[in-house]
């Protein structure tokens, strides 16, 4: 059983950390700290879910998050899909495992990943709207968040929604309020299995290890660790039963990174449209001091005049 | 737990929680562990990941629990006695068992007498008129001595086992896939995993749950889970046990504490109308040893019953007058949930108090239920949610179609707190009695249960002192002697249960062991002269001389076997493991040293837990560890403690598929609980060729959290599970509306087409199964959906009378979407 | 009259542009105006001080697209208006090949143009494509009017399209705006052509010059007025 982490203390502390801690900020440019925290992670053992959403009503819970009752479509998943109110789903896959010939149910925690290398962040606009800490949280902060929806373009995982009530972006903050005080977030506190633990991001590679042995000892020799290295890893990571194949796990990114798209677009595509807009009107700026202006010459006008006059 | 009580001694879970971490293997059939008991499936996650323990789960459906298992067999519901007397068969027939605990821990020695006979299906002593057995030929063969005759060699013709080892012959693979519709491998090897434990080395644990219970036939399904755990050495042990799972958290409490409708609290037998004194019904219990040497516990029966009677009617209950016996009533027949049902439908029933009971859900065939409510005067629901039940007169639509105006049942709703807004204490599955603090005030005006019937009590009491009327003198004898009598405290009450000495206790030597007014620190101290009173005996010693044992919230576990001894008070006596001096073998050494537990250090019996035996009497004495048994062994061959036979039968539900292919003359369980009248109510393959078996979902508890926003979020509306061959075969849609329909009514829901549900072959016939999830009605924030009982026939189990929820017939077809 | 148009002593103007053309034209150039300070409010973090000038970020998310659509139903008239006009010719070719010429002003070698020339046709067409293309990908940027769209013709668009949109209305934006600064500079550079758009009118001279297939239709058909008159004002 991994340790569980000890209840709070009921005095005042101070935040484990805040403002100063923070490596990157929407549209800023910051200096980062000199020394960066221990990186913090959630491990989601799919191995262990049974899928009972205790996660997700935690989440509800502790952000005080009102979702609508929804409908059956004819599967487990409720709601649907990830919401502003809904920052956690567990999404259920069926998958008729073509070698063993078992069918195997695959019950995948949904969420934001907190990426090492954030998409969303790198498409906001807006500055301080997103940042990420030196412990590797990537927290959205209401009061600078336009709505604009860009970091819904930005995230390889498709995990921010933009609400219509106060069109804001929400996600996963990794409880950031609760880690702040020694705590592991909601959904790892209330998940009966211990599906998902808590801790630093070493000890979570350590203990996920120690799962994918036990995976490979029941016949899963594709188990592994999802840490993609595409987004420089994330601080949610996955112990997968087929490591090889995350698609399986409802459309779970094989090799996410920031889509070429959002790069060209966040990346060279700021810097050359720029110069581009600049270039041109530098063009006309020098275009005219050395042409000067195109008048029309009194030649033009006589030329006119004579023109209507044989005509009127 | 009418099966595992003849088999064991003892009905409850044998062992905790926190020991299924010790096993090797689980087996989980006839449950769903992840999707209705989560937290404690935490232990079996455990042992998986710390043990390397397998898992293998028996389902019709591919459920949660089968999500995170390393093995899974499907199943056609209602018939998990063919699949598991077939595994029975598979370890006697290839002799993997454990041979020394089968011989000295299990009846299989035992002769039984001349007489017996089993013949297509049907065991000696069956009267096909009043459909029960006359169970006499049942029993032992007594030699001259009194005790019974064995034969240690087992090769007696009429020995235990070799009536056994014929017994279940038939129950090959072959049959386990005709009429299961197993696949020969899957079935295999569940059996060869299963053999892999009958050897003291490895464990086996059996979760289980209504799965099991809640067919005709309930309690034979978990009495031959039973037999395998015995035949495999797994009782006892750590990492062992059957594990009955109870469906909230505080179940096990009520059922110890007599909600029963038979039993008196401790399970103790209520008298009935041939036991007219107390004597005559002491005299039927108390049973005598079988053999020399054993201690049986039963032999104590008198001294709890008097404690009882002390307890309840105090100073009125003397000698003279049979401690107030007289004033107990007798029963003339077992007033169980089908039977009050049917008597209120037939008009005998004046009012019902419905206490934290939903019965409109609850209760199979709903339409029956709800026609008997409009028969009622009266209608009390006490309750800390509005039910179905109190809002039965409603009408919804489709989904309650009623004419309030044609129904003039008086309905009272005194809203009652919720567990948190009161203190008290709780019994989990594995006999933990746990208190708990208030923890939130009661919300607005609710009162707690005990307030209500206290005051009910109270007035009731008045308007009989006042106005007088029949049969009062047993209520003016009950002893009322709280502090508050109008609010007597959860502190009081569990003293109550756990008794005290009401003189000084002396030992022979007249030394005083227990002062007056003390409380008892075990049922041991208890007396059958009127000196000590206890309401219930199971759970003396929670609170002491020492205190209130269940407040205790130490979590150290000296030994690592997850025995928490000082958390809570764990009855009988705080052990956790029952019958655990099994765990040693008859020299009092452990079969192994990876499965060591309690054993004989050559002055007592030791180890991590308190020994479910007297510490003292050495192995020499050749005591049976199973002392409640009168045998001092556990039983393969359950004599007459069982309604419907001495050895499980596969006898196919009700409402089957198929002709029993065992046993053709067999139509359900001969000694089913079924009344004539509702006979005409079943329906046939030919109308309704679709199996069908309800359940519960994660996301919600019972019927109680269709009401509560955040359950209703996470899975918010009626569906119906079925295959994708089923549907295609019937033009459903995945995610559209379907109606499905027994003979007895007619529901509702979201077609969920899935992989998880596979069609099966049963004797040559392709059979489906649907699912359909209980938790919905039209009470509540959930989308509104018909109750599922609605479907559900009216027939009971022959020893529970629990009714047959899990297997019945259907049919199935699209719909347009009801306009809610 | 414009200083120009005084020193050019012209003596003659030609009706350009209809009151109700340069409405349209100055409802969309505003449009314009707005939705790019807007817009490249929330293109690059060094210009994001520019979406305080309409009150904020919130406001520019949501602000922006309403003055596309106003944008987009001006630019609709002004395409009715003058696409006609704007079909290529045969002497647009010439023109261009004779750019360096435009470049150096040098009017009196290149072919006689009608209405617009080769340039300008140019950026008309330029103009509408991208237009289209901001309005098309501006929706797929634009929550409210995407799920408007989407129920409207009954699809769901992907994440990657939404990414790919985000990036084309971007690409599309920068070049929209550098045909601006081409079709602004050139207004001012070519003396003359401002009142087209603020009077409606433009002296014979500019017409010969810069029009004369134009200027030649015009007092074909009598468009062209005489002034008589010396400046007054």
């Amino acid at each position: 059983m991994f340790p569980a982490i000890p209840n709070p203390t009921t005095e005042k502390s101070a935040a484990k950390f805040g403002e100063k801690d923070m490596i990157r900020r929407s549209a800023s440019t910051i200096t980062p700290p000199a020394k960066r925290q221990t990186e913090v992670a959630k491990l989601i053992d799919v191995s262990k879910c049974i899928g009972c959403k205790a996660c997700q009503t935690a989440c509800l819970e502790w952000n005080q998050l009102t979702e609508e009752v929804g409908v059956n479509v004819g599967v487990y998943d409720n709601p649907h899909d990830l919401t502003a109110n809904s920052w956690t789903l567990m999404r259920y896959t069926e998958y008729e495992n073509p070698e063993s010939g078992n069918l195997e149910w695959l019950i995948r925690k949904d969420g934001c990943m907190h990426c090492e290398d954030p998409g969303c962040l790198k498409a906001c606009p807006s500055p301080g709207a997103i940042v990420q800490y030196s412990n590797g949280i990537v927290d959205f902060v209401k009061e600078n968040c336009i709505g604009c929806g860009y970091c819904v373009k930005g995230c390889p995982f498709n995990i921010p929604r933009i609400s219509k009530a106060d069109h804001k972006a929400y996600k996963c903050t990794l409880c950031s309020d609760r880690v702040a005080v020694g705590q592991g977030p909601a959904c790892q506190k209330a998940c009966p299995t211990q599906a998902i633990v808590f801790g630093t991001k070493d000890e979570m590679k350590a203990w996920a290890a120690k799962r994918i042995a036990d995976l490979k000892s029941r016949g899963f020799d594709k188990a592994g660790l999802y840490d993609p290295p595409g987004v420089q890893g994330t601080h949610v990571m996955y112990v997968l039963h087929h490591a090889d194949k995350p698609q399986l796990y409802a459309g779970l990114a094989n090799n996410p990174r920031i889509s070429p798209l959002v790069e060209a677009w966040k990346g060279v595509g700021k810097y050359a449209g720029l110069a581009l807009i600049g270039l041109t009107a530098a063009a006309g700026v020098i275009h005219h001091i050395l042409q000067g202006p195109n008048r029309v010459s009194k030649e033009d006008e006589e030329n006119a005049e004579k023109l209507a006059g044989g005509k009127s | 737990m009418s099966s595992l009580g003849p088999t064991f001694g003892r009905g409850a879970m044998t062992n905790s929680w926190t020991d299924i971490r010790n096993t090797d293997l689980v087996l989980i059939m006839g449950g769903n562990a992840a999707e209705a008991h989560p937290c404690g499936f935490k232990w079996v996650t455990e042992a998986k990941a710390e043990r390397g323990a397998k898992l293998m789960v028996v389902d019709p459906r591919f459920t949660r629990s089968a999500a995170v298992a390393d093995h899974y067999a499907p199943i056609r519901p209602g018939s998990d006695v063919a699949f598991l007397s077939g595994v029975v068969n598979y370890l006697l027939s290839n002799d993997k068992i454990h041979k020394e605990y089968v011989r000295h821990y299990t009846n299989s020695a035992y002769l039984v007498k001349e007489g017996y006979a089993f013949d297509e299906g049907f065991f000696s002593g069956y009267d096909e008129s009043k459909a029960t057995y006359d169970r006499s030929s049942w029993e032992y063969e007594i030699g001259a001595d009194g005790y019974a005759v064995r034969d240690m060699t087992l090769e007696h013709p009429r020995s235990v086992f070799q009536l056994m080892k014929k017994h279940f012959a038939p129950y090959t693979p072959e049959m386990v896939a005709r009429v299961s519709g197993t696949p020969q491998d899957k079935f295999l090897k569940v059996c060869d995993w299963i053999a892999s434990t009958a050897n003291g080395e490895r464990a086996m644990t059996i979760m289980y749950a209504l799965g099991w219970t809640q067919h005709s036939h309930g309690a034979q399904n978990i009495r031959t889970a039973a037999m395998i755990q015995l035949l495999c050495g797994n009782i006892g042990i750590p990492g062992g046990g059957v594990n009955a799972l109870r469906g909230h958290s505080n179940v096990q409490g009520i059922t110890d504490v007599g909600t029963l409708t038979a039993a008196i609290p401790g399970y103790l037998a209520l008298p009935t109308e041939s036991e007219p004194t107390l004597e005559s019904h002491l005299g039927k219990r108390t049973f005598k040893p079988l053999q020399a040497n054993q201690t049986s516990y039963w032999q104590n029966y008198r001294k709890f019953y008097v404690s009882f009677l002390k307890s309840y009617f105090g100073a009125k209950a003397t000698p003279e007058n049979n401690f107030g016996y007289d004033w107990l009533p007798k029963l003339d027949v077992a007033y169980d949930c089908l039977r009050m049902f049917d008597l209120i439908n037939q008009g005998k029933t004046t009012g019902l108090i419905c206490q934290g009971f939903n019965p409109l859900m609850a209760i199979a065939s709903s339409n029956k239920s709800a026609a008997g409510l409009a028969k009622l005067k009266f209608l009390v629901s006490i309750d800390p949610i509005e039910t179905d039940t109190a809002r039965f007169w409603e009408n919804h639509g489709e989904f309650n179609d009623v004419d309030p105006a044609k129904i003039q049942t008086e309905v009272f709703m005194l809203p009652v707190t919720s567990f948190a807004e009161e203190a008290g204490s709780l019994t989990n599955s594995s006999r933990c009695i746990s208190w708990k603090w208030q923890a939130a005030d009661p919300y607005h005006d609710s009162r707690t249960d005990v307030v209500i019937l206290a005051d009910l009590f109270n007035r009731i009491r008045k308007l009989y002192e006042t106005q007088g009327g029949k049969g009062a003198e047993p209520l003016m004898a009950v002893d009322w002697s709280y502090k508050d009598p109008a609010e007597p405290s959860a502190d009081e009450l569990l003293k109550e249960l756990n008794g005290k000495a009401l003189v000084d206790l002396k030992d022979a030597s007249g030394k005083v062991t227990r002062q007056a007014g003390s409380q008892l620190a075990s049922f041991g101290e208890m007396r059958d002269d009127g000196s000590t009173d206890g309401a219930m005996w199971i759970y003396t010693g929670v609170y002491g001389p020492a205190g209130n044992l269940s407040q205790r919230r130490d979590n150290a576990d000296p030994s690592g076997l997850g025995v928490y001894g000082n958390w809570g008070f764990s009855w009988p006596a705080n052990r956790r493991i029952q019958y655990n001096r099994a765990s040693a073998d008859p020299e009092g050494k452990p079969w192994s040293e990876r499965k060591k537990f309690m054993f004989w250090n050559g002055e007592r019996w030791t180890g991590p837990d308190v020994p479910d035996y007297v510490p003292t009497i050495p192995p020499s004495q050749a005591t049976g560890p199973f002392i409640m048994n009168p045998e001092g062994v556990s039983r393969l061959w359950v004599r007459g403690l069982m309604a419907d036979g001495p050895f499980p039968v596969h006898y196919e539900p009700f409402e089957s598929p198929v002709t029993n292919p065992v046993y053709p003359k067999l139509k359900g369980n001969p000694a089913a609980r079924v009344f004539e009248r509702d006979r005409a109510s079943f329906g046939n393959a030919k109308e309704f060729p679709i199996v069908a078996t309800t359940y519960r979902l994660v996301e919600h508890f019972h019927y109680w959290t269709k009401g509560v926003h955040m359950n209703a979020v996470v899975q918010p509306e009626f569906f119906v599970e079925m295959s994708e061959q089923l549907a295609a075969e019937k033009g459903i849609k995945h995610g559209g509306w379907v109606r499905v329909w027994s003979k007895r009514g007619s529901v509702k829901g979201k077609a969920v087409v899935t992989k998880r549900l596979k069609p099966l072959t049963i004797d040559g016939k392709t059979v489906h199964t649907v699912g359909l999830p209980l938790n919905f009605g039209f009470i509540g924030v959930a989308r509104k959906a018909n109750p599922i009982n609605g479907l559900t026939p009216p027939v009971g189990d022959a020893n529970s009378q629990t009714p047959e929820y899990k297997a019945f017939l259907v049919n199935v077809e699209p719909i347009v979407g009801p306009v809610a | 009259m414009s200083a120009h148009d005084r020193d050019s002593g012209a003596h003659t103007r030609v009706p350009r542009y209809s009151g109700s053309a340069r409405i349209n034209h100055w409802i969309v150039a505003i449009s314009f105006v707005l939705l790019l300070l807007s817009g490249l409010s929330l293109f690059h973090p060094s210009l994001f001080w520019l979406s305080a000038l309409f009150g904020g970020g919130a406001t520019v998310r949501w602000l922006h697209p309403w003055i596309g659509v106003v944008l987009v139903v001006g630019f609709i008239g002004l395409f009715i208006r003058f696409f006609a006009q704007n079909l290529p010719e045969r002497t647009d070719w010439v023109w261009l090949a004779r750019i360096r010429h435009v470049l150096s002003g040098n009017d009196e070698y290149l072919p006689e143009v009608g209405k617009y020339n080769a340039g300008q046709k140019f950026v008309f067409w330029s103009q509408s494509v991208l237009v289209a293309v901001m309005f098309v990908t501006g929706v797929g940027l634009w929550e409210p009017g995407l799920a408007y769209f989407e129920s409207l013709f009954g699809f769901k668009a992907t994440i990657d399209q939404l990414r790919a949109a985000a990036l084309i209305h971007a690409a599309a934006a920068v070049l929209t705006i550098t045909i601006w600064i081409v079709h602004v500079y050139a207004a001012i550079w070519v003396r003359g052509t401002f009142s087209a758009m603020t009077r409606g009118f433009v002296t014979g001279g500019w017409g010969w010059r810069h029009h004369r297939k134009w200027l030649r239709k015009e007092v074909d058909e009598g468009k062209v007025e005489r002034q008589n008159v010396t400046p007054a004002e």
